[in-house]
This record gives C-alpha cells, sequence and structure tokens, in this order.
C-alpha cells in the first residue's frame, strides 16, 4: 500500500494510506486517548474522546475513524483538542458516581487515569444522578450501569470477539444501559471477556470483586493449566491466594484473550477437599493422614522392591516437561519397566510420522489466524479450544479467511463458514473429500482435527492434504496442558523422549486390564474415573494428586502435589509450542511432582541427576529432538517457541480405544474443573451453544 | 402469536421492501403496527418478531428501548404528546406540557384510570416550523395555544 507523509505535532512521519490516525500516531509514540475505540473490533466513534485538530478540516476530527491522507496535519495536544477533551470528560462523568474509593478498577481504570491527565475537578452538571441499582447476571459478571460510559466495547467484544452476542444496549440517553441475553441473566460462554475489556468498574468479576485492590497483587505471568490451548494467564496473587486471572498486558500467544477457565477457574487451588497431607492405607484399609517422611519412606522401600518389568507408570497431561522426562527417565532406569502410559487423547504420534522428511507443516496458534482457509474436523473447536476458535474467529472477521467444518454436530465455527458439512466422525474423511475443489483454491490451509481422525485416518488426511498442492499445516487436537508434551517427553509404552522406539511396554488400558502388575504409580491422572477397576487387586498403587479422585481412593498411598500454579516448569501446548510456567502460590503441606520425584529417588539410594526444573530442561534441550533447538531466549522472556518436527520414521501403533479424548467443554477440563467452585456454579449446560 | 390477516399480508409485504439478508430492517415498522393492533409492544411480540427475522430477543428489546414512540405498557386510547424540545420550549411547549399535565392530571407516560388518555413529553418530531406542537395518536397540532389545547382535549371523545 501507498505511504503517505502525515505531520503530526511538528513531527512528520509516513504512513500506509487509509491507516486510522489514532494507529498511525500509537505506531509514533503519540497517544490520542480513546474510550470506545479498540483494535480489531469494529469501530464506534461513540465517546468523542478521541478529537483531534486536523488543519483545513472545519472542526475537530475523530482520530479513531479518521483515515489518514498525504499532507494531513494533525495536532492532539493543541488548546482546542485539551479542551474539547475535559468537555467530554466532564461530559462522561456527568452522570458516573465517581466512587472510586470501592471500585475494583480503581488504580488501574482509563477514565480515572484520563480525569487526572486532564484534570477534570469541575462539573456545570447539577442535575440529580440517575442512580440504578447494581445487577448480577451471572455468577462470572457483575454490572453497575451508573459507572458505564457507553463504549460498546463490552457489546462488540462478545459478537464479533467471541461470536456469542449476549450484550446489547437499551433504552437511550442518560437511561442507556447495557441489557444481558436472558432479560435478567446471561447465558453465554462466561468467558469475562466484557469485564477485562471495561474501560471503566461498570462490568465487575463475580471472583475479584472487592477482593482487593491492583496494586496490592503481585502479577505471576504463567500458562493455564486446563485445556491444551496454552493461554498466557497473568494470576493476581495476593496473601497467597490467587484472585484474579487475566492477560490485559497481551504477553502470549493468546493476546487478551481467555475463556472461562483460564480466567476462573484457578479457584480449584483453593479448594477446601486439597489434599494437603499425605494418606496411607492402614491395617483396616482406610487412608490415614500420614508425615511425609512415613509416607515417602514407604514408598520408596516398595518401589525398590517391586520395580521390575511388572510395575507400570502412568504420567500426566497436566504436569510440565521436566516432570513427564524425569518420570519416564525414572520408570526405564531406576524401576526397569516400559509401562509407561498417559490419558492419550489425540493421535500426535501418527501425524508426526506421517509428515516425516517435511518441514515447517505443524501449525501453530498464530497460523490459525493468518492462514487463508481453515479447516475443521470432528471436533466443536469453540467448546474444546477455545483459543483456537477464537482465532479462527479473527482470522474471518479481519482476513475474511474462508473458514470450512466438518463435524457431526452444528458448532460456532457454522456461523462464519464457507461451507459446512454434517457427518458421523467415522466418515469425515470422505466428506471432506467434497471440499477438495473449494480447498485447493484456497492459498493455504490449516486442518485442525479431532481424536477420531487417528491411525490410517491420520495418514489419509495428511495424503488428502499433501494432494490439494497448497501449503497446508495441521493441528492434532489434544485435551489438556501438556498433553502435547507427555507425548514428546515419551510417556508412551513404546516411545521415548522425541520419538524414539524404545522397547515396547504396556498402554494404560493394558495396564489397568493386566491381573498380574506389582505396583502402579499414577502421577497427575485419573485413570480410573468413571467407575473403572484396575484388575490387579494386589497392586501397589501410589497415587500423586491435588484431590482425592477416584483413582487416589484405591491407592495405598497418596501424595499431595502442587498445580500448575505451583510449580516452575516449561509445558507444550497442542500446537508443539513451548512456554514457561511460574510459580505463583504455594499450598501447605503438598510439594511440586518434581520435587516427589527427587525424594523419592533419594529414598531409593538411585541418583537422576539434579532434580531441579532449569537443570533437567537443559538435559531435556540436549537429547530431546524437537527441543533441541528452542530459542532459550524467546522461552526465558516468557515467549512461546515451537518444538520443531521431529524428522524420521516413527513406529507408530495404535491400539484401538488407546487414544480418545474426554469431549470437555467450556465448562469442564478433567479432574481439576470439578473443584472449581466458579465452574460448578455457572448455569450453562455444558456443550450447550448459546446462539 | 399471529395477527389479524390483513396485518399478516402487511407483513409478508414488508419483508420484500429490504435487500436479500436485510430484512431485520423491517423490524422497526413490524413492531409500530404490531403496537397498533395489540395495544403495545408485549414480551410475545418481542420473541415473535425475533424468531421471524433471525434476531434475538435481546436485540429486539435494544430496538424497542430505543425508540420513543414504542411502548411496553399500553397508553391511552388517546395518546398525547407533547414536544419540548429547544424550538417548541421556545414558543411556549414547556407551559403547554405543564397545562396538560395539570390539566388532565397526568405525568410523562402516565394513563388515566379510565385508559381513555395518556400523556407523554416527547422530544422533537420534526414540526419545529409550526411550534409548539403537539400529537395525538397520529394527527399533528401546530401552534397550540393553552386555550386551543382544552380544546383538543375536550374534543377526544
Amino acid at each position: 500500500m501507498a505511504l503517505v507523509n502525515v505531520t503530526i505535532n511538528g513531527v512528520s512521519v509516513q504512513a500506509e494510506n487509509g491507516a486510522l490516525l489514532i494507529e498511525v500516531a500509537k505506531q509514533n509514540g503519540i497517544e490520542i486517548p480513546a474510550f470506545c475505540y479498540y483494535e480489531g473490533m469494529s469501530l464506534q466513534a461513540a465517546c468523542r474522546m478521541c478529537l483531534v485538530e486536523v488543519e483545513k478540516a472545519p472542526k475537530l476530527m475523530a482520530g479513531c475513524t479518521l483515515p489518514v491522507a498525504e499532507g494531513m496535519v494533525v495536532r492532539t495536544e493543541s488548546e482546542p483538542v485539551v479542551k474539547a477533551r475535559k468537555t467530554t470528560l466532564e461530559f462522561l462523568l456527568s452522570n458516573h458516581p465517581l466512587d472510586c474509593p470501592v471500585c475494583d478498577k480503581g488504580g488501574e481504570c482509563e477514565l480515572q487515569d484520563m480525569t487526572f491527565k486532564y484534570g477534570v475537578g469541575e462539573s456545570r452538571f447539577t442535575e440529580a444522578k440517575q442512580h440504578v441499582p447494581e445487577k448480577q447476571w451471572s455468577p462470572v459478571v457483575f454490572y453497575d450501569a451508573p459507572r458505564c460510559i457507553l463504549c460498546y466495547r463490552c457489546v462488540r467484544v462478545c459478537s464479533e470477539g467471541m461470536g456469542v452476542g449476549a450484550l446489547g444496549v437499551a433504552n437511550r440517553g442518560v437511561y442507556s444501559e447495557i441489557i444481558p441475553s436472558h432479560g435478567d441473566h446471561l447465558e453465554c460462554d462466561e468467558c469475562g471477556s466484557c469485564i477485562d475489556i471495561c474501560p471503566v468498574g461498570s462490568l465487575t468479576s463475580g471472583i475479584y470483586r472487592y477482593k482487593t485492590r491492583p496494586w496490592e497483587m503481585e502479577h505471576v505471568g504463567t500458562v493455564c493449566t486446563h485445556c491444551s490451548n496454552g493461554c498466557k494467564t497473568t494470576l493476581g496473587v495476593r496473601n497467597n491466594e490467587i484472585v484474579r486471572g487475566n492477560n490485559r498486558d497481551r504477553s502470549g500467544i493468546n493476546g487478551e484473550f481467555l475463556c472461562v477457565k483460564g480466567r476462573y477457574a484457578f479457584d480449584f487451588n483453593h479448594h477446601p477437599e486439597r489434599l494437603q497431607t499425605p494418606l496411607i492405607r492402614n491395617g483396616d484399609g482406610v487412608l490415614e493422614e500420614a508425615s511425609w517422611s512415613r509416607a515417602l519412606k514407604l514408598v520408596a522401600e516398595k518401589f525398590k522392591a517391586l520395580a521390575g518389568p511388572k510395575f507400570g507408570v502412568i504420567g500426566s497431561t497436566r504436569t510440565t516437561n521436566e516432570e513427564n522426562f524425569l518420570l519416564q527417565k525414572f520408570a526405564r532406569t531406576a524401576l526397569g519397566t516400559a509401562n509407561i502410559d498417559h490419558h492419550r487423547s489425540g493421535d500426535v504420534v501418527t501425524l508426526v510420522d506421517s509428515l516425516s522428511g517435511k518441514s515447517g507443516q505443524l501449525a501453530t496458534v498464530a497460523d490459525v489466524y493468518t492462514a487463508k482457509a481453515v479447516l475443521v474436523i470432528a471436533t466443536d473447536l469453540s467448546q474444546q479450544h477455545p483459543l483456537l476458535a477464537n482465532n479462527v474467529r479473527a482470522n474471518f472477521r479481519h482476513h475474511k479467511a474462508a473458514v470450512y467444518a466438518v463435524t457431526p454436530g452444528p458448532v460456532r465455527e457454522d456461523k462464519i463458514a464457507r461451507k459446512f458439512l454434517r457427518s458421523a466422525e467415522a466418515d469425515s474423511i470422505a466428506a471432506v473429500e467434497q471440499l477438495r475443489e473449494a480447498l485447493s483454491k484456497a492459498g493455504d490451509l490449516v486442518i485442525l482435527f479431532g481424536d477420531s481422525i487417528q491411525g490410517d485416518k491420520v495418514r489419509q488426511l495428511v495424503a488428502f492434504g499433501e494432494s490439494l498442492g497448497i501449503p497446508v499445516k495441521y493441528v492434532c487436537l489434544v485435551d489438556y496442558a501438556n498433553s502435547r508434551g507427555a507425548m514428546d517427553m515419551g510417556m508412551l509404552p513404546d516411545l521415548g523422549p522425541g520419538y524414539h522406539a524404545t522397547a515396547p511396554g504396556l498402554s494404560l488400558h493394558q495396564m489397568l486390564a493386566a491381573t498380574d502388575l506389582s505396583a502402579l504409580w499414577v502421577v497427575g491422572a485419573n485413570p480410573l474415573k468413571g467407575g473403572k477397576k484396575l484388575a490387579s487387586v494386589g497392586a501397589f498403587v501410589v497415587v500423586q494428586d491435588l484431590f482425592l479422585t477416584e483413582t487416589a481412593q484405591r491407592a495405598d498411598v497418596v501424595l499431595p502435589a502442587g498445580s500448575a500454579y505451583e510449580k516452575n516448569g516449561t509445558v507444550t501446548n497442542v500446537c508443539g509450542q513451548v512456554q514457561r510456567i511460574k510459580k505463583g502460590i504455594e499450598t501447605v503441606g503438598s510439594k511440586a511432582d518434581l520435587a516427589i520425584f527427587g525424594l523419592l529417588a533419594r529414598g531409593m539410594g538411585i541418583s537422576l541427576g539434579a532434580v531441579d526444573a532449569d537443570t533437567i530442561f537443559a538435559e531435556i534441550a540436549a537429547t530431546v529432538p524437537g527441543y533441541s533447538q528452542l530459542p532459550m531466549p524467546i522461552i526465558l522472556t516468557g515467549g512461546a517457541a515451537q518444538t520443531h518436527p521431529v524428522n524420521g520414521r516413527v513406529p507408530a501403533s495404535t491400539v484401538p480405544g488407546n487414544i480418545s479424548s474426554a469431549r470437555d467443554t467450556l465448562f469442564t477440563t478433567g479432574s481439576l474443573t470439578r473443584y472449581s467452585k466458579i465452574l460448578n456454579e455457572v448455569l450453562e449446560k455444558p456443550g450447550a451453544l448459546y446462539r | 402469536m399471529t395477527f389479524s390477516p390483513e396485518l399478516e399480508a402487511k407483513f409478508a409485504d414488508l419483508v420484500t421492501h429490504y435487500p436479500e439478508g436485510r430484512q431485520r430492517a423491517a423490524l422497526i415498522p413490524m413492531l409500530m403496527f404490531g403496537q397498533d393492533e395489540i395495544g403495545s409492544v408485549t414480551q410475545e411480540m418481542m420473541d415473535e418478531f425475533g424468531k421471524r427475522l433471525g434476531l434475538s430477543t435481546m436485540q429486539v428489546d435494544e430496538v424497542v428501548g430505543y425508540y420513543s414512540m414504542l411502548h411496553k405498557k399500553p397508553m391511552g386510547k388517546f395518546h398525547v404528546q407533547v414536544c419540548t424540545n429547544v424550538a417548541c420550549m421556545l414558543r411556549g411547549g414547556a407551559e403547554l406540557y405543564d397545562h396538560a399535565c395539570h390539566k388532565l392530571g397526568l405525568g410523562h407516560k402516565q394513563v388515566s384510570a379510565d385508559g381513555r388518555i395518556s400523556l407523554e413529553e416527547v422530544e422533537c418530531m420534526g414540526a419545529c416550523s409550526w411550534a409548539p406542537a403537539i400529537q395525538v395518536n397520529y394527527d399533528f397540532h401546530h401552534e397550540v395555544s393553552t386555550d386551543q389545547l382544552d380544546t383538543i382535549l375536550e374534543g377526544l371523545q
């Protein structure tokens, strides 16, 4: 696009012809204040805060909707502009309650900051303020109408950003207010985007309101521990309690986006049923509290005695890469067993194998936003992969991406799809053929596929993609925060770290069905969920977890583990992007899984090297293919770096039933979300679509 | 919810006036005609029009709340609207409104006990050249004095 010369406050700058003045100014370090303007959303021009002086224009112009043109001369801080801003603020404050001392937003409020900057100390309005009592719309969202400045940000983020459209504006003039979708309450994703985006304290969060002042929190940037998308969530921590999760600094792969789980479902950490002391099954068969030293001593002795090929190890989809790496190393070397597995929720292994010899074909989260076309197969993306679904919507909104969906039932992507097909999961590969012609003209394509595409079907899908004659990237969808990392780290019965073939052992289902296991060590997993039984009645079972899950109830020893918000390390998201997680809080009595491994190794008199996240990550980087060339500066500064594809034949053996997604929804993910008060309080039926 | 056959025919015709995919534009006239027939904009009517035009009830509610000529509660058989916007105010509109309040014993958006008459203070209705103006149902009265207002009100039977 052609460049034009624009003068802003006496400084000549170059900008793309037609770019919005407010953006051009921002790129050149000049702030034009605005409330209603929001990057990435449709233009509103409602608040009048961004008025600037443009030479030859008869009056002040709104910078948020003004495209720059050649020779434009703009003043953003001249006397008329400052006067206009003061007047606008006086008007915006005309019905504002000025209750900053008790407002959640106080200290980080855009209206407060602007009022402070322009010093609007007096008002000419003498009318009585129109007061409306605060309303609760859901366990998550509260609305205080008098504080509202009607910028419509919430309305737009809900309809455009989320594709839900649960907020509107009713009435007019001083009586105008935001209204929820269902009369007096909301039925929506409960994502809380509207609360984050609110420039004032009008929309407040059920979990955070009146808990703290913003400046009294510590802010810990870590990765959400729920689904596999790997959103950065900045935890607001006060007195060892997480009181808020958001990502206003847009620091991660998700920008500001978070779903209900990332923004609110950290509360499982503080659940009263959280285990805070080890439990040992006593002579009467009852789990009773014990000291850490007694429990560790017992487990170390038993492990030493029972080690060998009858030992089973089930790893976790939510512990760190370092923990999974050390666990499989522990199992394969110290315990002498190949019976290693975890809950597999997507066939990454076959995908990696199908792409042998090729590079750059595993999509990142950003690719989903930039590809010319996106094909979603056999998954309800907006329920199970909220960030990827958000990026598909944003890609459609900003780049007019061609979206295609092949799913068994209606999904939110239908609304933006160029074409959608209804097909049973078993037939989805055949159905995709109908899209061949359209896809081959797409330019470039990202294919996202669910768990029903496994084994040969993955190979068929890749063959289909390769035959289109355009660049195609793939995302094999998996369920949990470190599902991908667990596989990369070799928590598999036949593959070691980096998908290197190892001596085969029992899969998770085979371990549960075997009758002669000597011991079963379950770390951060709940394989007995839903009434499943462990066939080896005599096996010594050790469970490391946060709660007394179904599996923990069968255990002989339960060790209380720390959550992802209580440890350092790295996790790998669904797209193979590695990110660091940071410790935000501590729960008295629990220990990080890594520390437990180290203590058990010491108890058994074996050496696994230094048991420290950074040292183990260095070992991973040195020895695990795919992780060897990760740019450390990016990861260390909180960025995400994609692992390199593993190039080489992977002897993938997919036993039917070994791979199955839990088909979670926006309001569930594994065993942690069962202990989230807020997720259990929201009214929405999990899995329902809110049109 | 259904309306009289005549109104249904009108609705069927209305939606053809707008380009494909813009049928929601028919919402305001539909609400006006619906209100005239039913007496007010009911919840049922909002649900129904939303369904017919592919809008959520909330989106219909946004429109109903915005336009002052749409009422969720029934107004009187004769709905008297007095403009007090700038042009009318300068020519005595405010006094005219006060006079109407006293004469009828009603305030803004209030309805007489027998449901015969209701009063509303309205913003500009585009009759500035003949200020002060009042509107009774769909009939305009121009350059109205308090005496004329009395005559108009007494004539409402």
